[in-house]
């Protein structure tokens, strides 16, 4: 496994690169330095002079890939995209156009949407998990009917709807809880309350109704009956042995997801007035700001990667039957 | 619902122990306390006065710093007063000889303007590090090694503070700041015409920063800008290019507030941490400072602690004393101690929050407009009976803004200042039917344009002097656009008889962009196609970004776009030059989008520009509106109407679209507040109870028969068991 670790690993080099190549070459197809300068300089009274010296303070006064005055490697390094690369590999991620340092602002800005994505992932997931084994274990009764059918409806509604429909209900109207803010310590728990809430049940038709399809199709195979032959229990065949044996395609959708928690999620975090990631790279792309895109760019492809290896690595210790080679 | 119970009852019990309503969204510590509650739906990007320009970046600004001169709070039309000054500037005109120049002398004879400004002693700083001395006099924080400034994460984790008086040279530090080349003033552009020698500073400047490295702190003071001076130690003189009256204007912005040099030497040495700049922690003389910045979630100001007082306003214009605006008339300001502001970037939640009393103040998103408010059959504009009884309270004002449809005038189409052109631009401009617009889609929230000029800037007139005689008619006392049939016969007369070009003999097809995007800007989209359809002229509208957008107006390639234009100050001038030909925004870069040129305008546009207001400026800019109207480089659009809503424990408010400062002005009864609030928020519970008993109630009948179920299967083994022959 060591080895297949190891090759994985040197595989996200040039992988870094690509994902880095492309993001550059799609941010300055769009925006142009120029462009860039009108809208920090604010777009009124703005002159060609301020736009120079803007360009020249933030370094975008280079060409972009390959700079014709200069002279050996410094034709390749005095460019953009090496100047706003080469540093990204040492996880130095400079700062925003706004002055801000933007590992600084990554490190503050991850707590609170971990604050939301790990309780409303690990309850989550729990609570999905437990339901869909309720269907599994009442299939074919009026509870697994009723339960698809509520699933497949919430499935369909929007998560928008979840959100302002739990704002209005639970803030609004019964007033248990704020309808939106952020607090420290302990005094967040009270913001986070509805949105994880609201987090957990929106998304449960879709998880419950995939995971309920998964347990049924291992119930039917014939461990289980051999395990009901014993005669145990239904609730130690369904949490002991179903549980496990299905624990392969759900870890495949699971895992995966873990490491971009950090990322945070967009609307939630705006309707809740969380100050998470979620919308810090929606806003860097709104204000052409290049040094935050291209560094949340990369820390999203450097979680995606390794939530694709540590998949491959659960996989090993649920399925004795796989190995990495 | 099942996950939702739990957390929820969790959650409650935890802010239980607060004894306040579940949904406060505030500590309860801050219970009845002088506190003012505010949201800000963007983060600010500059708190630098230098930099700072965006009404977001602004409204934290004013209330930190201290310009010489601010606006009256209650007077219109809106009035300068010193703010930090001692009295208004001295004016002093200056012929090219050096010899001194009557007042009313023409601008032609004016070389020179030399503003001195006297500034009020005994004026303190906030507390702040960057003013802290050791027992030697020497600054506390200042060249500190990099290793030890590692320590420090926050202004915060600075033990010790300490404040100084103001003085005069901390204004001329800041002007020199708008040449600073790593600060990116947004009028050092506009200010280096005019504040004389600014530009050879910033010469001087550039060559010294080459040297420098990037980020650390630059000399200013090596250098001197040769028409800005120090007189003593209260007084500074500017000295401005020619004659440039609205000079005064910027003079109560925070371009123009002090800076002290303790504070950027402080910031700028090496090795502190990025976001301890005077960028992000602001150090000001006004009534506010800011005590919390976190601009992702909540920003706080909090009263100065060093601030001498304000006496608040003793007259205002007709009707403040009945509204009560001068009930605190003579009282010391700041009343407030404290604003906490909170990010909100949707506007059902704020606005949820604003009617459980949890903000003070809030506008009106156009999702709540119906709800909030209601108009008569007079067409009188008053609140919905829930906002009234809940004792809110509606302010609308027409801001100094102006949006409008450009024509290109450089467009071989629209452009132009031919006859048929113009009548092209003139039937266009009366088919589209800002009314409606203005109904449509802001829910009535403006009044249609006549002119450039909004209500409230001097020039402006209202009635039927007012009106723009080629798009409206006056009727019954008031302004009524003339009929399309009007537009029809132009667009025949400009050789367009029914939307076919009788030259090529195709039909008329105009372009529009524009930046909108989403839902809204295809019903805009429909509505401006209708809106041309009506006299048979065919509208692409061509959807585009920002940049594209923008290149398009600097290239001169666009034919109809949509613009705006905010007042920096209340001239008519801050208007009237965008439609200066030498603005051209194609051939100048300027602020003139349509790239007007009419020597006519622009020779009324110099005589005006520098005059004083009277009865001589008001005709020149009554000539200068004709022009405009007879030439429709612009078809006017409206000027929006602000609604802004209040709970009744807020005093003192009045709309005032100049002045950012109006912080101090205004007062909250928190007593009536903390009572209200809790009135409008009691928990309910019911509601959870029953969901628990609906989920346990479905689930039981489920559970029985699997206990039977389970007693069944162990039956049948005990049977089973029993049943098998014994050994």
């Amino acid at each position: 496994m060591t080895a297949y670790l190891f090759r994985r690993i040197l595989y996200v080099i040039p992988i870094l690169l690509g994902v880095n190549l492309i993001t550059f070459a799609l941010f300055f197809f769009v925006n142009s330095p120029d462009d860039m300068a009108r809208l920090a300089l604010g777009g009124k009274r703005v002159t060609e002079e301020s736009i120079e010296r803007w360009k020249r303070d933030k370094g975008y006064d280079k060409p972009h890939f390959y700079n014709d005055a200069a002279a050996g490697t410094d034709r390749f390094t005095d460019t953009i995209f090496f100047t706003r690369s080469a540093s990204m590999f040492a996880l130095d991620f400079g700062v925003a156009d706004d002055g801000r340092d933007i590992a600084q602002e990554i490190r503050t800005r991850m707590w609170p949407s971990l604050a939301i994505a790990v309780p409303t992932f690990v309850v989550g997931l729990a609570f999905y998990i437990t339901f869909a084994l309720i269907l599994a274990f009442f299939r074919a009764t009026y509870v697994d009917v009723s339960g698809v059918i509520v699933c497949v409806a919430a499935m369909s509604i929007s998560s928008l709807f979840y959100i302002i429909g739990g704002q209005y209900l639970i803030s609004k109207l019964w007033h248990l809880a704020p309808i939106s803010g952020f607090g420290e310590g302990v005094s967040a728990l009270k913001f986070l309350a509805l949105p994880v809430a609201i987090g957990i049940v929106s998304s449960a038709g879709a998880n419950a109704r995939w995971y309920r399809t998964i347990f049924i199709e291992e119930i039917n195979k014939d461990y289980v009956r051999t395990a009901r032959a014993k005669g145990l229990s239904e609730l130690r065949v369904l949490f002991r042995h179903v549980l496990h044996n299905a624990m392969i395609p759900i870890l495949t959708g699971v895992v995966v997801i873990i490491p971009s928690l950090f990322l945070g999620s967009l609307i939630m975090e705006s309707f809740f007035s969380i100050p998470g990631l979620g919308s810090y790279t929606i806003e860097a792309i709104n204000n052409q700001d290049y040094g935050i895109v291209r560094a949340m760019v990369f820390l999203g492809s450097i979680l995606y990667i390794v939530g694709l290896i540590l998949t491959d690595v659960a996989y090993t210790l649920v399925d004795p039957r796989v190995r990495l080679d | 619902m099942r996950a939702l119970l739990p957390i929820l009852l969790a959650a409650g019990l935890l802010t239980a122990c607060d004894h306040g309503a579940l949904n406060n969204p505030y500590p309860e510590h801050q219970r009845g306390q002088n506190i003012m509650y505010s949201f800000f739906n963007e983060r600010p990007k500059h708190l630098d006065p230098v930099q700072s320009y965006f009404e977001n970046e602004i409204r934290f600004t004013a209330q930190i710093y201290m310009p010489p001169l601010q606006y009256h709070y209650l007077k219109r039309p809106y009035q300068l007063i010193p703010f930090a000054a001692a009295a208004m500037p001295r004016v002093t005109y200056y012929g090219a000889g050096g010899e001194i120049v009557p007042a009313h002398a023409s601008p032609s004879e004016v070389a020179y303007t030399r503003y001195e400004i006297s500034i009020r002693p005994g004026i303190r700083y906030q507390p702040h590090p960057a003013f802290a001395i050791d027992a030697r006099g020497q600054y506390l924080y200042t060249g500190l090694p990099e290793r030890q400034l590692k320590r420090y994460r926050s202004l915060a984790d600075f033990e010790r503070s300490d404040t100084r008086e103001l003085v005069a040279a901390d204004y001329v530090y800041q002007i020199k700041r708008l040449a600073h080349p790593g600060l990116h003033s947004p009028i050092f552009g506009l200010m280096k015409g005019y504040i004389i020698g600014l530009d050879v500073y910033a010469g001087e400047l550039e060559q010294l920063s080459a040297t420098a490295a990037s980020g650390t702190y630059l000399d200013l003071d090596r250098f001197e800008i040769s028409g800005v001076r120090v007189v003593d130690r209260y007084r500074y003189t500017i000295d401005v290019r020619g004659k440039y009256p609205q000079f005064l204007y910027w003079l109560a912005m925070p371009f123009f507030a002090p800076v002290q040099h303790e504070a950027e030497r402080f910031y700028r040495q090496p090795g502190m941490p990025v976001n301890i700049s005077l960028d992000w922690y602001p150090v000001g003389t006004g009534p506010y400072m800011l005590s919390v910045n976190d601009p992702n979630r909540v920003m706080v100001l909090e009263r100065n602690p060093n601030f001498g007082g304000e006496p608040y306003p003793f007259e205002g214009e007709a009707g403040d004393a009945t509204a009560g605006l001068l009930n605190d008339a003579g009282e010391e300001m700041p009343f407030i101690d404290k604003v906490v502001y909170s990010l909100e970037k949707e506007s059902i939640p704020y606005w949820n929050k604003f009617l459980q009393g949890y903000y003070d103040l809030s506008d009106i998103s156009s999702d709540s407009f119906d709800q909030t408010v209601s108009i008569s059959s007079t067409g009188e504009v008053g609140l919905s009976d829930e906002l009234r009884e809940r004792g809110i309270v509606l302010h609308t004002s027409v801001s100094s803004t102006t949006i409008y449809l450009g024509f290109n005038m450089l467009d071989p189409v629209i452009g132009g200042l031919g006859e048929r052109a113009r009548k092209l631009r003139q039937a266009v401009s009366i088919a589209v039917d800002m009314e409606e617009l203005i109904s449509i889609f802001r829910n009535g929230r403006g009044i249609p344009a006549q002119s450039p000029l909004p209500p409230g800037i001097f020039g402006h007139r209202d009635g039927e002097a007012g009106i723009n005689p080629y798009v409206y008619d006056w009727v019954g006392g008031q302004a009524k656009r003339k009929p399309v049939e009007v537009a029809r016969r132009l667009l025949k007369e400009a050789g367009y008889q029914n939307g076919i070009d009788e030259r090529t003999g195709k039909p008329l097809t105009l372009y529009l962009d524009t930046t909108l995007v989403g839902p809204e800007a295809k019903s805009r989209a429909d509505w401006f196609t209708k809106q041309l359809r009506k006299i048979d002229v065919q509208l692409v509208v061509r959807a585009t970004d920002l940049n594209r957008f923008q290149e398009k107006l600097r290239n001169g390639t666009a034919q109809l776009y949509v613009l705006g234009w905010n007042a920096d100050y209340p001239d008519p001038e801050n208007f009237m030059f965008l439609l200066h030909g030498p603005q051209s925004r194609a051939k100048g870069s300027g602020e003139n989008a349509s790239n007007y040129a009419s020597r006519e305008f622009d020779g009324l546009f110099e005589q005006m520009r520098n005059m004083d207001n009277g009865p001589e400026r008001q005709d020149i800019i009554d000539r200068m509106v004709a022009v405009v109207q007879r030439d429709a480089p612009w078809a006017f659009g409206f000027h929006p109407a602000d609604y802004n809503l209040a709970h009744g424990w807020v005093h003192n408010i009045k709309p005032n679209t100049m002045a950012n400062n109006e912080l101090k002005y205004q007062r909250v009864d928190a007593a009536q507040r903390t009572r209200l609030r809790d009135e409008w928020n009691a928990p309910v519970f019911w509601p959870l109870l029953l969901l628990a008993v609906l989920a346990l109630g479905a689930m039981a009948p489920a559970v029985i028969a699997w206990r039977r179920r389970e007693r069944g299967i162990a039956r049948q083994k005990y049977l089973a068991q029993r049943a098998e022959p014994k050994p």
